[in-house]
């Protein structure tokens, strides 16, 4: 076995003996997230890094935690594939895309082909994780389709370390699509809306679509063909391909007018950045500072006064959920909506199974109190 | 200082009651009314799959008495010839009577028989349209056999959102049928569509023809709601895209009935393509077939369906179905195209360059519908077509790259001849998942024997190329064994504590999917020692 991995398993069950508590740390892209714990000791896994195997015509790559994301997405590319779901690739401190692959799978974060092509755990085959107790364990494979045992590769996925760490995952990948053109249109949001549930209804190939501030853009992929009749059919403002192709590079990562606005706000204290999953067809939810709409409608953004209370209780009601990212008052209860007790006991026999000792802190939003 | 940020709480053990033979008095007049059955259930310890010990078997007598208080009497089955219709499911070489079968006809049924049986300390094996294949809803000889075939509702379908809410005992196409006339179908397609269920399909994480371009049942589900063992509700995803917390919904779905009881379940409803067609492609040599495969996929193509069929399987299919196949072929391969008329135009132009390219000696696109599932019939008939040529036949469900096809196509001509046996091979080639169909006659003891035989070895052989040893039947009861050869000890333990934090009592299903230690330690023993298989606890026919 790797001597690297042997390593990490060992620095595992001695903070297990030692009753240590251990953060577990990628590319510190999303410490911000996380919540980070300071006073705890770092469990690095860039020093497992690297592509284990890659099979185009399989659909598969297997690559170890520490592998950066810009790097997997590079070799991916040079074959003509890709992560379709658009993960996420947070800049650190000084401003690098330096995202690992066990971050991106940890955290669960998709971009904005994810109400398209499904998220992170429905690309994840596979799994190497390292437990609470210092045991490696493969669960899953290299293989579309597999039934044997329970799917504990999926419910890694963003599972903010809550369940072990992650030292290598096999993905699914995608031949990069044929063809992508970006379409613009002026409307209010309400509108915005019932035109995306229209279009998602029929067989069009939308692949991504965004409302901030009543303009509404939308990405078209597949064949050639395909994409040229839905251009025809949508009307609208065609977008050229380097624009287009970097609003939804800036959109993915988070880099783009809106979040940079919203943070920065949030920073003053004078407002948070919520994160809410809704039900698509979820109408608009009025008066807040601004909304950005994703997925069809079923991730808003929106920034709210820091001392606003309900923003959570609105999302509850509309059969959501929320979570704030940013900003706000206090760090404790009151930042994510919380988990059924029947749910919560669940989470909490899962947690004490696979690290019985405690010795990883979760991130954030696997924080959860009775 | 050691700070302790989440799930801090020490784990909630469930403490046993130990009042498994204190039966409790029914006070119900209609359970004193009619007789209950004398005998007391076999005495043997039920064979839950934990390593903990099990509690003694609840006789028969003080179940039926429990739930008489909480169903209608035509809701609760517990005579012999009443049980016997449940004794197996779709592999019926393995059957087991339960004590008695509940069909609860409410949720608040479902709540009470499910709360009832955690007091009792029963087992509880729940059960759709008991089509499956690896034996996951065979009953439990000292447990209940639950029902859902009441459930059998569309509670509602929104075309806006693009979902159907239905209860768990709909059938998969009733499904696709109902949201017909809008312009929707539900994807996966098993190929027992027509009787399976929605809550079977949730149980194992289903797929079909499609998956590649469609995904599994996982992909194609939003939210699952039902009972923990104890009875408690629970919600699994929402229909949102994510929910809080750990995604449980991942699990649940596949877990086999296992970890949870699916009442109601929320799909995603997919468009209907406006057009599909499909090309059939003959192959002198089985090698040439299996990298057409990886050459169709190295061009950026995703097929709606892929499929091969070999020689035999062909013969078997065309003597059933007479759809014109080319008998002369040593490999058949269906590739499908779906989506606009010019995607697919597009699309098909492409696949007959690369097919070519690899060699097919024969080529035939459908021109119109009626052509297209003439192509299909014989692939979707394999199962009864097989039936004709033999009494009895296994059918096989293991994952291997699709780069090894061929190779597992030759492994399995000589697997042939080493058990003599025949074995005719449908796969699902764009996933890698195959199907070969053991032919054997059941009536022979040395054929049973050497066909299961046969069977393992070539779960076996899959697991050894990077594969699994289900694609998507299941391991239920038939795949124990070969559950050793996949996982690890360390990684069978770190499933059954998964299964207790579900399930603490391990009530629900127990003894399925994740074999105990002894078990596995028994298989490797008898597999150096003999070279071959049996499951001499099992009972046979």
């Amino acid at each position: 076995m790797n001597d690297t991995l042997i390593g990490l398993a060992e620095r595992v069950r001695q903070a297990a003996a030692a009753k240590a508590i251990l953060r577990i740390r990628g590319g510190a892209t999303k410490q911000s997230m996380a919540g980070v714990i300071s006073d705890a000791a770092t469990l690095d896994m860039r020093g497992y890094s690297g592509i284990v195997d890659y099979a185009p015509t399989e659909l598969v790559v297997t690559a170890r935690a520490g592998t950066p994301l810009v790097e997997l997405e590079r070799v991916l590319a040079e074959r003509g594939q890709c992560l379709p779901f658009d993960p996420p690739r947070f800049a650190d401190a000084d401003g690098r895309l330096s995202g690992t692959v066990g971050g991106m799978v940890a955290s669960g974060l998709a971009g904005p082909g994810r109400a398209a092509v499904g998220g992170v755990r429905d690309y994840v085959l596979g799994v190497l994780l390292l437990n609470g107790r210092g045991d490696l364990m493969h669960f899953g494979g290299q293989v579309m389709k597999n039934v044997a045992g329970y799917d504990v590769s999926r419910l890694v996925a963003g599972s903010w370390g809550a369940l072990g760490a992650i030292c290598e995952v096999s993905l699914k990948v995608l031949p990069m699509p044929v063809a992508t053109t970006t379409l613009r249109f002026d409307m209010r949001q309400a509108e915005a809306l019932e035109c995306l549930h229209a279009w998602a209804g029929q067989p069009l190939p939308l692949n991504a679509s965004v409302w901030w501030r009543d303009t509404l853009a939308i990405r078209l992929r597949g064949a050639h063909a395909a994409v040229e009749a839905a251009v025809r059919r949508l009307g609208g403002e065609v977008i050229p391909p380097d624009l287009g192709n970097a609003f939804w590079e800036g959109l993915r990562d988070q880099r783009d007018e809106f979040f940079i606005e919203a943070r920065a706000a949030a920073e003053r204290e004078k407002s948070a950045l919520w994160r809410l999953a809704l039900p698509a067809t979820t109408p608009v939810l009025p008066s807040f500072l601004d909304t950005l709409i994703e997925w069809g409608g079923a991730q808003r953004w929106v920034v709210a006064p820091a001392e606003d209370t309900l923003v959570m209780h609105r999302a509850e009601r509309a059969g959501g959920s929320a979570f704030r990212v940013t900003g706000g008052v206090g760090d404790g209860a009151g930042y994510a909506t919380p988990l059924s007790p029947a749910l919560l006991a669940i989470h909490k026999r899962l947690r004490e199974s696979f690290d019985p000792d405690g010795v990883f802190v979760p991130g954030r939003p696997m924080r959860f109190s009775s | 200082m050691r700070t302790e940020p989440t799930f801090g709480d020490p784990p909630s053990t469930v403490a046993d009651p130990g009042w498994a033979n204190t039966v409790p008095p029914t006070l119900d007049p209609q359970a004193a009314a009619a007789p209950l059955p004398a005998t007391p259930a076999s005495t043997d310890a039920p064979s839950v799959a934990s390593d903990k010990p099990a509690r003694p078997p609840v006789a028969q007598p003080a179940l039926v008495a429990a739930l008489r208080a909480l169903l209608p009497p035509h809701a609760l089955l517990w005579r012999h010839e009443d049980t016997t219709p449940y004794e197996c499911d779709g592999l019926t070489a393995y059957r087991e009577r339960p004590l008695a079968v509940a069909l609860p006809e409410t949720e608040d049924q479902v709540s009470a028989v499910l709360a009832a049986c955690h007091r009792l300390g029963v087992p509880v094996v729940a059960r759709g349209a008991g089509t499956g294949l690896s034996g996951g809803a065979m009953p439990h000889a000292q447990g209940l056999t639950l029902s859902l075939a009441k459930f059998n509702r569309i509670v509602k379908v929104d075309t806006r959102a693009r979902t159907a809410t239905v209860q768990s005992g709909v059938r998969n196409l009733a499904i696709s049928e109902a949201v017909a006339p809008h312009g929707f179908y539900y994807a996966p397609d098993p190929s027992s569509q027509i009787a399976c269920t929605i809550g079977g399909n949730v149980a194992e994480n289903s797929g079909g023809v499609h998956c590649l371009k469609y995904g599994l049942t996982l992909h194609n589900v939003l939210q699952v709601r039902g009972f923990l063992a104890d009875g408690t509700p629970a919600t699994f995803g929402s229909l949102a895209l994510d929910a809080p917390g750990l995604d449980l919904l991942s699990v649940v779905v596949g877990s086999e009935g296992m970890l949870a009881v699916v009442i109601e379940v929320v799909v995603k409803l997919t468009p209907k393509p406006q057009v599909a067609r499909c090309i059939m492609a003959s192959f002198s040599d089985v090698r040439h077939a299996g990298d057409a495969v990886a050459a169709i996929i190295a061009d950026g193509l995703i097929p709606a369906g892929l499929e091969m069929m070999d020689k035999p399987m062909t013969a078997a299919v065309e003597a059933f179905v007479h759809a014109g196949y080319d008998l002369d072929a040593a490999a058949i391969l269906l590739c499908e195209s779906d989506g606009t008329p010019e995607e697919v135009e597009e699309e098909i132009v492409r696949m007959e360059q690369v097919l070519v390219r690899a060699g097919a000696t024969r080529l035939e696109v459908s021109a119109d519908e009626a052509q297209r599932l003439k192509f299909w019939s014989g692939r979707k008939n394999a199962f009864p077509a097989s039936g004709r040529l033999s009494p009895d036949y296994m059918c096989m469900d293991s994952t291997i790259p699709r780069a090894r096809l061929a190779d597992m196509l030759l492994a399995i001509a000589d697997m042939e001849k080493k058990f003599a046996l025949r074995c005719c091979n449908v796969f699902h080639a764009g996933d890698g998942n195959l199907h070969p169909l053991i032919l054997f006659d059941a009536n022979d003891a040395d054929q049973l024997h050497r066909a299961e035989a046969f069977g393992a070895e070539i779960l076996e052989l899959s697991v050894a190329m990077g594969g699994t040893i289900s694609g998507e039947h299941g391991v239920g009861a038939e795949k124990l064994n070969s559950m050793c050869v996949q996982f690890s000890e360390t990684e069978r333990a770190q499933m059954f504590a998964l299964k207790a934090a579900f399930d603490p009592q391990g009530l629900l299903n127990p003894g399925k999917v994740i074999p105990t230690l002894h078990r596995c330690a028994e298989y490797g023993r008898m597999h150096v020692k003999r070279g071959a298989l049996a499951f001499p606890e099992l009972e046979r026919f």
